[in-house]
Protein backbone atom coordinates (compact mmCIF):
# COMPACT_ATOMS: atom_id res chain seq x y z
CA UNK A 1 0.00 0.00 0.00
CA UNK A 2 0.97 3.42 -1.08
CA UNK A 3 0.96 5.77 1.88
CA UNK A 4 -0.65 9.21 1.08
CA UNK A 5 1.70 12.41 0.80
CA UNK A 6 2.07 13.75 4.16
CA UNK A 7 -0.03 17.10 3.78
CA UNK A 8 -3.01 15.02 3.13
CA UNK A 9 -2.00 12.78 6.14
CA UNK A 10 -2.17 15.49 7.87
CA UNK A 11 -5.27 17.20 6.64
CA UNK A 12 -7.10 13.53 7.27
CA UNK A 13 -5.87 13.99 11.10
CA UNK A 14 -6.80 17.56 11.48
CA UNK A 15 -10.09 17.82 9.23
CA UNK A 16 -11.51 13.82 9.56
CA UNK A 17 -14.89 15.08 8.10
CA UNK A 18 -12.90 17.32 5.20
CA UNK A 19 -13.05 20.88 4.81
CA UNK A 20 -15.25 21.45 1.91
CA UNK A 21 -18.87 21.46 4.32
CA UNK A 22 -17.29 24.12 7.00
CA UNK A 23 -15.63 26.24 4.45
CA UNK A 24 -19.00 26.13 2.43
CA UNK A 25 -20.97 26.52 5.23
CA UNK A 26 -19.03 29.91 6.54
CA UNK A 27 -19.25 31.28 3.28
CA UNK A 28 -22.60 31.30 3.57
CA UNK A 29 -23.22 32.30 7.13
CA UNK A 30 -20.32 35.27 5.93
CA UNK A 31 -22.67 35.78 2.83
CA UNK A 32 -25.84 35.98 4.90
CA UNK A 33 -24.81 38.42 7.41
CA UNK A 34 -23.20 40.87 3.98
CA UNK A 35 -26.64 40.50 2.69
CA UNK A 36 -27.90 42.31 5.61
CA UNK A 37 -24.87 44.83 5.52
CA UNK A 38 -25.27 45.56 1.77
CA UNK A 39 -29.03 46.82 2.31
CA UNK A 40 -28.22 48.19 5.92
CA UNK A 41 -25.52 49.01 6.95
CA UNK A 42 -26.19 47.27 10.35
CA UNK A 43 -23.36 44.10 11.39
CA UNK A 44 -25.68 42.13 13.06
CA UNK A 45 -25.02 39.56 15.47
CA UNK A 46 -27.08 36.81 17.15
CA UNK A 47 -26.77 37.09 20.60
CA UNK A 48 -28.09 40.68 20.91
CA UNK A 49 -31.90 38.56 20.24
CA UNK A 50 -31.64 37.33 23.70
CA UNK A 51 -32.04 40.66 25.30
CA UNK A 52 -34.23 41.99 22.53
CA UNK A 53 -36.77 39.55 23.02
CA UNK A 54 -36.66 40.13 26.25
CA UNK A 55 -37.74 43.59 25.99
CA UNK A 56 -40.98 42.38 25.06
CA UNK A 57 -42.12 40.69 27.89
CA UNK A 58 -39.33 42.46 31.10
CA UNK A 59 -39.70 46.49 31.52
CA UNK A 60 -36.10 46.39 33.32
CA UNK A 61 -34.49 49.33 31.84
CA UNK A 62 -31.70 47.14 30.21
CA UNK A 63 -33.59 45.67 27.47
CA UNK A 64 -35.47 48.84 26.52
CA UNK A 65 -32.29 49.97 24.72
CA UNK A 66 -33.23 47.01 22.39
CA UNK A 67 -37.09 47.84 21.67
CA UNK A 68 -36.18 49.95 18.36
CA UNK A 69 -34.50 46.41 16.59
CA UNK A 70 -36.33 43.87 18.23
CA UNK A 71 -38.77 43.07 15.61
CA UNK A 72 -36.05 42.74 12.40
CA UNK A 73 -34.14 40.74 15.16
CA UNK A 74 -36.88 38.65 15.84
CA UNK A 75 -37.06 38.06 11.66
CA UNK A 76 -32.84 37.35 11.69
CA UNK A 77 -33.61 34.92 14.35
CA UNK A 78 -37.02 33.29 12.34
CA UNK A 79 -34.60 33.57 8.70
CA UNK A 80 -31.84 31.68 10.69
CA UNK A 81 -34.15 28.49 11.86
CA UNK A 82 -35.60 28.62 8.25
CA UNK A 83 -32.90 28.25 6.93
CA UNK A 84 -30.90 25.53 9.01
CA UNK A 85 -34.19 24.19 8.03
CA UNK A 86 -33.61 23.86 4.56
CA UNK A 87 -30.84 22.58 5.14
CA UNK A 88 -32.22 19.83 7.01
CA UNK A 89 -34.79 19.41 4.29
CA UNK A 90 -32.82 19.04 1.42
CA UNK A 91 -28.87 17.70 2.39
CA UNK A 92 -29.57 16.27 6.52
CA UNK A 93 -33.32 14.24 5.27
CA UNK A 94 -35.21 14.18 8.34
CA UNK A 95 -34.42 15.91 12.02
CA UNK A 96 -31.26 15.31 13.69
CA UNK A 97 -31.10 15.56 17.69
CA UNK A 98 -27.95 15.96 20.11
CA UNK A 99 -27.02 13.43 22.54
CA UNK A 100 -25.48 15.74 24.97
CA UNK A 101 -26.94 15.66 28.15
CA UNK A 102 -29.70 17.92 28.83
CA UNK A 103 -28.11 19.78 32.21
CA UNK A 104 -24.95 20.77 30.20
CA UNK A 105 -27.07 22.36 27.88
CA UNK A 106 -29.12 24.29 30.17
CA UNK A 107 -26.24 25.44 32.01
CA UNK A 108 -23.47 26.00 29.58
CA UNK A 109 -26.40 27.87 27.79
CA UNK A 110 -26.66 30.08 30.99
CA UNK A 111 -23.21 30.84 31.19
CA UNK A 112 -23.58 31.75 27.08
CA UNK A 113 -26.39 33.96 28.08
CA UNK A 114 -24.91 35.97 30.83
CA UNK A 115 -21.45 35.89 28.81
CA UNK A 116 -22.18 37.20 25.61
CA UNK A 117 -24.43 39.99 26.54
CA UNK A 118 -21.50 41.36 29.60
CA UNK A 119 -18.87 40.69 26.63
CA UNK A 120 -20.70 42.49 23.95
CA UNK A 121 -21.11 40.07 21.63
CA UNK A 122 -20.97 36.35 20.26
CA UNK A 123 -19.34 33.81 17.81
CA UNK A 124 -21.18 35.92 14.73
CA UNK A 125 -21.07 39.36 16.12
CA UNK A 126 -17.38 39.05 17.40
CA UNK A 127 -15.87 36.03 15.34
CA UNK A 128 -17.59 36.75 12.03
CA UNK A 129 -18.47 40.83 11.92
CA UNK A 130 -16.29 41.76 14.08
CA UNK A 131 -13.24 39.87 13.20
CA UNK A 132 -14.11 40.81 9.70
CA UNK A 133 -14.31 44.88 10.79
CA UNK A 134 -10.54 44.15 11.98
CA UNK A 135 -12.01 45.28 15.52
CA UNK A 136 -9.12 44.71 18.10
CA UNK A 137 -12.33 44.50 20.67
CA UNK A 138 -13.70 41.06 18.71
CA UNK A 139 -10.02 39.61 18.24
CA UNK A 140 -9.65 40.24 22.06
CA UNK A 141 -13.34 38.62 23.10
CA UNK A 142 -12.66 35.77 20.68
CA UNK A 143 -9.28 35.31 22.27
CA UNK A 144 -10.68 35.09 25.03
CA UNK A 145 -13.67 33.06 24.26
CA UNK A 146 -11.91 30.59 21.88
CA UNK A 147 -9.42 29.80 24.76
CA UNK A 148 -11.60 29.47 28.52
CA UNK A 149 -13.82 26.96 25.62
CA UNK A 150 -10.96 24.87 24.76
CA UNK A 151 -9.89 24.75 28.57
CA UNK A 152 -13.59 24.01 29.65
CA UNK A 153 -14.13 21.56 26.58
CA UNK A 154 -11.32 19.36 27.96
CA UNK A 155 -11.68 19.94 31.56
CA UNK A 156 -15.55 18.12 31.01
CA UNK A 157 -13.86 15.61 28.80
CA UNK A 158 -11.55 14.43 31.15
CA UNK A 159 -14.07 14.02 34.33
CA UNK A 160 -15.93 12.07 31.82
CA UNK A 161 -18.37 13.55 31.35
CA UNK A 162 -19.35 11.92 27.63
CA UNK A 163 -21.55 13.26 25.64
CA UNK B 1 -30.95 53.22 13.03
CA UNK B 2 -34.39 53.01 10.87
CA UNK B 3 -37.48 52.80 12.99
CA UNK B 4 -40.26 51.21 12.30
CA UNK B 5 -42.12 53.92 11.08
CA UNK B 6 -39.50 55.39 8.43
CA UNK B 7 -38.67 51.92 7.13
CA UNK B 8 -37.95 51.02 3.74
CA UNK B 9 -41.00 48.01 2.89
CA UNK B 10 -37.74 45.95 2.04
CA UNK B 11 -35.62 45.88 5.19
CA UNK B 12 -37.67 43.04 6.77
CA UNK B 13 -37.84 41.07 3.51
CA UNK B 14 -33.79 41.13 3.46
CA UNK B 15 -33.34 40.83 6.95
CA UNK B 16 -34.78 37.56 6.76
CA UNK B 17 -33.40 36.70 3.44
CA UNK B 18 -29.81 37.43 4.95
CA UNK B 19 -31.11 35.30 8.03
CA UNK B 20 -31.91 32.25 5.78
CA UNK B 21 -28.56 32.39 4.14
CA UNK B 22 -26.88 32.40 7.56
CA UNK B 23 -28.84 30.11 9.07
CA UNK B 24 -28.72 27.60 5.99
CA UNK B 25 -24.48 28.24 6.26
CA UNK B 26 -24.94 26.96 9.95
CA UNK B 27 -26.35 24.06 9.08
CA UNK B 28 -24.36 23.01 6.14
CA UNK B 29 -21.38 23.45 7.96
CA UNK B 30 -22.20 21.11 11.44
CA UNK B 31 -22.16 23.69 13.35
CA UNK B 32 -25.62 23.67 14.50
CA UNK B 33 -24.44 20.30 15.95
CA UNK B 34 -23.04 20.73 19.31
CA UNK B 35 -21.02 17.18 19.21
CA UNK B 36 -19.02 18.84 16.41
CA UNK B 37 -18.25 22.62 18.40
CA UNK B 38 -17.16 19.87 21.06
CA UNK B 39 -15.01 17.94 18.88
CA UNK B 40 -12.85 21.29 17.65
CA UNK B 41 -12.20 22.43 20.99
CA UNK B 42 -10.91 18.84 21.87
CA UNK B 43 -8.56 19.44 18.86
CA UNK B 44 -10.36 16.21 16.72
CA UNK B 45 -11.67 18.49 14.14
CA UNK B 46 -10.20 21.74 13.01
CA UNK B 47 -12.87 22.40 10.68
CA UNK B 48 -14.52 24.84 12.70
CA UNK B 49 -11.74 27.33 11.49
CA UNK B 50 -12.97 27.57 8.79
CA UNK B 51 -16.07 28.38 9.42
CA UNK B 52 -15.17 31.42 11.48
CA UNK B 53 -12.79 32.87 9.34
CA UNK B 54 -14.57 31.97 5.93
CA UNK B 55 -17.75 34.02 7.32
CA UNK B 56 -14.75 36.88 8.51
CA UNK B 57 -13.42 36.86 5.01
CA UNK B 58 -16.85 37.68 2.99
CA UNK B 59 -17.69 40.29 5.67
CA UNK B 60 -14.06 41.22 5.75
CA UNK B 61 -14.41 41.88 1.74
CA UNK B 62 -17.81 43.98 1.69
CA UNK B 63 -16.65 45.55 5.05
CA UNK B 64 -13.90 46.90 3.10
CA UNK B 65 -15.74 47.61 -0.51
CA UNK B 66 -19.17 49.05 0.78
CA UNK B 67 -17.69 52.35 2.28
CA UNK B 68 -16.53 52.95 -1.19
CA UNK B 69 -19.03 51.76 -3.26
CA UNK B 70 -21.99 53.86 -1.61
CA UNK B 71 -22.38 56.48 0.71
CA UNK B 72 -25.25 55.11 2.42
CA UNK B 73 -27.16 52.25 2.69
CA UNK B 74 -29.71 51.89 -0.04
CA UNK B 75 -32.75 50.92 2.47
CA UNK B 76 -31.68 52.77 5.78
CA UNK B 77 -29.74 55.52 4.65
CA UNK B 78 -27.29 54.47 7.34
CA UNK B 79 -23.48 55.04 7.23
CA UNK B 80 -21.72 51.91 6.28
CA UNK B 81 -19.24 51.58 9.30
CA UNK B 82 -16.89 48.39 10.40
CA UNK B 83 -18.51 46.86 13.69
CA UNK B 84 -16.23 48.66 16.23
CA UNK B 85 -17.21 47.94 19.46
CA UNK B 86 -15.54 49.77 22.27
CA UNK B 87 -12.88 47.52 24.29
CA UNK B 88 -13.16 47.54 28.16
CA UNK B 89 -12.71 44.79 30.98
CA UNK B 90 -16.11 43.22 30.21
CA UNK B 91 -15.32 42.54 26.90
CA UNK B 92 -12.52 39.92 28.83
CA UNK B 93 -15.06 39.07 31.26
CA UNK B 94 -18.22 38.15 29.71
CA UNK B 95 -15.77 36.52 27.01
CA UNK B 96 -14.32 33.93 29.65
CA UNK B 97 -17.97 33.11 31.36
CA UNK B 98 -19.17 32.61 27.37
CA UNK B 99 -16.38 30.30 26.75
CA UNK B 100 -17.75 28.15 29.65
CA UNK B 101 -20.36 28.03 28.14
CA UNK B 102 -19.48 27.14 25.19
CA UNK B 103 -17.03 24.98 26.43
CA UNK B 104 -19.65 23.04 28.35
CA UNK B 105 -22.32 22.45 26.14
CA UNK B 106 -21.10 22.86 22.43
CA UNK B 107 -23.39 25.54 21.71
CA UNK B 108 -23.81 29.35 20.72
CA UNK B 109 -26.24 31.60 20.48
CA UNK B 110 -26.80 31.93 16.22
CA UNK B 111 -25.84 28.12 16.03
CA UNK B 112 -28.28 27.61 19.17
CA UNK B 113 -31.31 29.30 16.73
CA UNK B 114 -30.14 26.81 13.76
CA UNK B 115 -30.27 23.75 16.13
CA UNK B 116 -33.67 24.60 15.80
CA UNK B 117 -34.27 24.60 12.51
CA UNK B 118 -32.69 21.26 11.84
CA UNK B 119 -35.22 19.39 13.99
CA UNK B 120 -32.85 19.29 17.07
CA UNK B 121 -35.52 19.95 19.61
CA UNK B 122 -33.42 19.06 22.77
CA UNK B 123 -31.74 22.09 21.93
CA UNK B 124 -34.56 24.11 23.53
CA UNK B 125 -32.53 23.40 26.86
CA UNK B 126 -29.62 25.68 25.62
CA UNK B 127 -32.39 28.19 24.69
CA UNK B 128 -33.77 28.31 27.91
CA UNK B 129 -30.38 28.78 29.34
CA UNK B 130 -29.62 31.76 27.58
CA UNK B 131 -32.62 34.01 27.83
CA UNK B 132 -32.46 32.83 31.52
CA UNK B 133 -28.74 34.31 31.66
CA UNK B 134 -29.29 37.29 29.23
CA UNK B 135 -32.22 37.84 32.12
CA UNK B 136 -30.05 37.75 34.79
CA UNK B 137 -27.72 39.84 33.34
CA UNK B 138 -29.67 42.77 32.29
CA UNK B 139 -31.87 42.78 35.78
CA UNK B 140 -28.25 43.09 37.24
CA UNK B 141 -26.97 45.46 35.01
CA UNK B 142 -30.85 47.27 35.27
CA UNK B 143 -30.29 47.68 39.33
CA UNK B 144 -26.54 49.01 38.53
CA UNK B 145 -27.66 51.89 35.96
CA UNK B 146 -31.39 52.67 38.06
CA UNK B 147 -29.66 54.08 40.73
CA UNK B 148 -29.28 53.15 44.03
CA UNK B 149 -32.59 52.27 45.18
CA UNK B 150 -32.55 47.91 45.83
CA UNK B 151 -36.40 47.58 45.55
CA UNK B 152 -37.35 46.81 42.17
CA UNK B 153 -39.47 49.36 39.79
CA UNK B 154 -40.69 47.10 37.04
CA UNK B 155 -43.71 45.10 37.69
CA UNK B 156 -41.93 41.84 35.84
Amino acid sequence: MVADPVPLQLAAELFPNGISRYAIGGLFVGLGAAVIYVGTGISAGASTFLESTLSYVSSQSRFQQYVASRDWRLVFTLGIILGAAVYAVVYQGGAWTTDVAWWRLLLGGLFVGVGTRVGKGCTSGHGVCGVGSASKTSLAGVLAFLLVAILTAQVVAALGVTP
Amino acid sequence: MATSTDRHPLFIPLVLVGGLIFGFGLGYSHMARPEVVLNFLQFEDFGLLFVMFGGAAVTGIVFFVMPRVLDRAPLTGDPFERRLKSFDRNVLIGGAIFGVGWGLSGICPGAAYASLGIGNVTILWALAGMFIGAYLQGWWRSRATDGVDPSPTGAD
